[in-house]
């Protein structure tokens, strides 16, 4: 060995080049020895397939994209519960006793009967809340001990059974009020035939007048109301000049000096009923004179829309404003922002009710636009009869 | 999904207890509710109804308390098992006991007496729907084992106990302007009294919903 490396040396190669050579050769035996060993591969044995887990999971599947609630049960387990369902009861109902998911009673005692049903469950999900639940088990023996559960949310209907019986409820009381005011005066006279002076007879008499005035005009804006219903699938059918229309209103306010009536100089031609779309223009200045503040001045505009095919009505006021809160309720029939003082105004409640169905009937839309302290404007946008511009 | 236990059995006694108390917290619910009805409505039928359900709750707060035993007894639960099963337990108790505030409700429905001049009587509706309401998510917080909902309750408490106070200075004045209703307003103070008791009852619940989510056991509060 000596011998050939001195030979080598000899023979002209340095040490130094074959020291190096040695060098790496003992380095890469060394990264030999420290490479980490191959991960031992894990061992696998063929799992059997859950069959059970793999229907269970099939079935959530495809009731997960229903819209109304669904779940399937075991013996007394959900194992699967759609997204609508999670919503409705929220997301811990899946693994859980179908009892803690529902609790009502009612619903307990379908969970227990042993064929399925249909039942009504009120407040299950919150007061005033009312399902329809359904149990039915599932066909087949591959279903044999499976049931599943719909619930379908039937708050909407019910609120609407509601809505009729409290528009009769609120007419009895609207009517009543002032007629019990008529009752009381009238009586008070009757009951002193020697009868009072005359500053009082003629305040007693204004009053029995007025209250009388506000019955009469409660009930013409009901029937109006309910002719508007009956016929609000007819599209109505004459043609109206709608500027001369809000013209013709803007004058029968005259007397009240606020009134700024704006309009183009053409002939806005719309479908529609005279008659009615007097009443609304008339309404909805009555609505901005009354609750605006004496002294600001209302503007109704006529305009056709830039480069649309529509006509738009709008009335403002500069008065105090509608919390945006009561917006979306101000056309439901006796809905009131601040129910003493638009009575002290003689309102009947039914003002802007009847504004929407005349709207609706022209297959027109209304917009309440209102900023507090600044004012209010409703715009009423109605379509032109087509070829007439 | 919800990691089932390794001891099916366990898992099984434990959905069981779990359907129990929901059953039980259901019929309290309603129970509330039906109480008030009777009571604003002065529906008999109804009260008796309430009174006679009554016994189904205490029967599920026997059939819970066998159950927790013999889980206690036979599977010897650990850490959130062991807290899950005694919160249950001390839940059916409060449970059975707001189940006896609706019947003590629906029992006074009897002593209104001119019910359609009463004016009182508008005020307690609104104060039950918040505490039934109250029991409503407690029991939800604990069906979803939720700590969180279960805190939101607990801050509920509080204005159950702000109608509390003004129904009750309500009723007092009342019955010094009109002494002949003094019995009648004497009732509704004790409904108002049992639905202040009832949200209170929530708020334990809570707690313990709480407790069984946790581990941890929420401080006792100032105004309890």
């Amino acid at each position: 060995m000596a011998l050939t490396v001195a030979g080598l040396v000899m023979g002209g190669i340095s040490l130094p080049a074959v020291a190096l050579t040695g060098g790496i050769w003992l380095i890469s035996l060394w990264f030999e020895w420290l490479r980490p060993p191959p991960p031992e591969q894990p061992i696998h044995i063929a799992e059997k397939p859950d069959l059970d887990a793999v229907a269970r999971a099939a079935m959530q599947a495809a009731i997960e994209p229903v819209g109304v609630p669904l779940m399937l049960t075991d013996s007394a387990r959900i194992f699967a519960a759609n997204s609508a369902a999670r919503l409705a009861l929220g997301a811990h109902v899946t693994g859980q006793d179908a009892r803690v998911a529902l609790r009502h009673p009612d619903a307990v005692r379908l969970l227990d009967m042993a064929e399925g049903g249909t039942l009504t469950l009120r407040g299950l999900t919150g007061t005033r809340t009312l399902w329809q639940m359904t149990r039915e088990a599932l066909p087949g023996e591959a279903g044999a001990g499976l049931w599943l559960i719909e619930l379908r949310d039937r708050t909407a209907e019910a609120d609407m059974g509601r809505a009729h019986t409290d528009f009769v409820a609120n007419a009895s009381h609207e009517l009543r009020t002032p007629l019990s005011s008529v009752i009381g005066y009238v009586e008070t006279l009757a009951e002193n035939p020697g009868g009072y002076d005359a500053a009082t007879m003629a305040r007693f008499l204004g009053t029995v007048l007025r209250e009388a005035r506000r019955m009469d005009s409660l009930v013409s804006d009901l029937m109006s109301l309910s002719q508007l219903e009956a016929e609000k699938h007819d599209a109505p059918t004459g043609h109206v000049d709608l500027a001369a229309v809000a013209a013709r209103v803007a004058g029968e306010f005259a007397h009240e000096r606020r009134v700024k009536f704006e309009r183009p100089d053409a002939v806005i031609a719309v479908a529609g009923d005279t008659r009615q779309l007097e009443q609304l223009v008339r309404n909805l200045v009555d609505n901005a004179l009354k609750y605006a503040d004496g002294e600001k001045p209302v503007t109704v505009t006529v305009a056709l829309r830039t480069g649309g095919r529509n006509a738009v009505l709008a009335v403002a006021d500069q008065g105090p404003g509608i919390a945006p809160e009561h917006l979306p309720h101000l056309t439901r029939r006796f809905y009131r922002t601040d129910p003493g003082r638009s009575r002290a105004a003689g309102g009947t409640g039914l003002g802007l009710a009847i504004v929407k169905h005349i709207v609706e009937r022209h297959r027109g839309t209304l917009d309440i636009a209102s900023t507090l302290g600044e004012g209010t404007t409703v715009t009423v946008t109605l379509p032109l009869i087509a070829g007439e511009l | 999904m919800v990691a089932e236990h390794t001891v099916k059995a366990f898992d099984e006694d434990i959905t069981r207890l779990r359907g129990l108390i929901g059953e039980m917290g259901g019929l309290a619910e309603v129970a509330i509710g039906e109480a008030m009805d009777a009571l604003v409505k002065g529906s008999d039928a109804l009260a008796q109804a309430v009174i006679a359900r009554d016994k189904r709750i205490d029967a599920l707060e026997q059939d819970i308390d066998q159950l927790t035993v013999r889980i206690i007894a036979l599977r010897a639960p650990m850490a959130d098992d062991l807290r899950e099963v005694i919160a249950s337990l001390k839940i059916a108790g409060m449970v059975e006991r707001v189940g006896d505030y609706a019947k003590n409700i629906a029992k006074r429905s009897g002593g209104i007496k001119e019910r359609a001049q009463f004016e009182p009587l508008t005020l307690l509706p609104a104060m039950a729907e918040i505490a039934s309401g109250m029991i409503h998510d407690v029991l939800t917080a604990y069906a979803a084992r939720d700590a969180q909902a279960a805190m939101a309750v607990i801050e509920c408490d509080a204005k159950v106990d702000a109608f509390y106070d003004s129904v009750f200075r309500n009723l007092v004045s009342h019955m010094m302007e009109n002494p002949s209703t003094i019995s009648s307003a004497a009732e509704l103070l004790f409904v108002a009294r049992s639905l202040e008791r009832i949200g209170d009852h929530a708020t334990n619940i809570a707690e313990m919903v709480y407790f069984a989510a946790t581990g941890e056991y929420l401080g006792d509060r100032k105004d309890a």
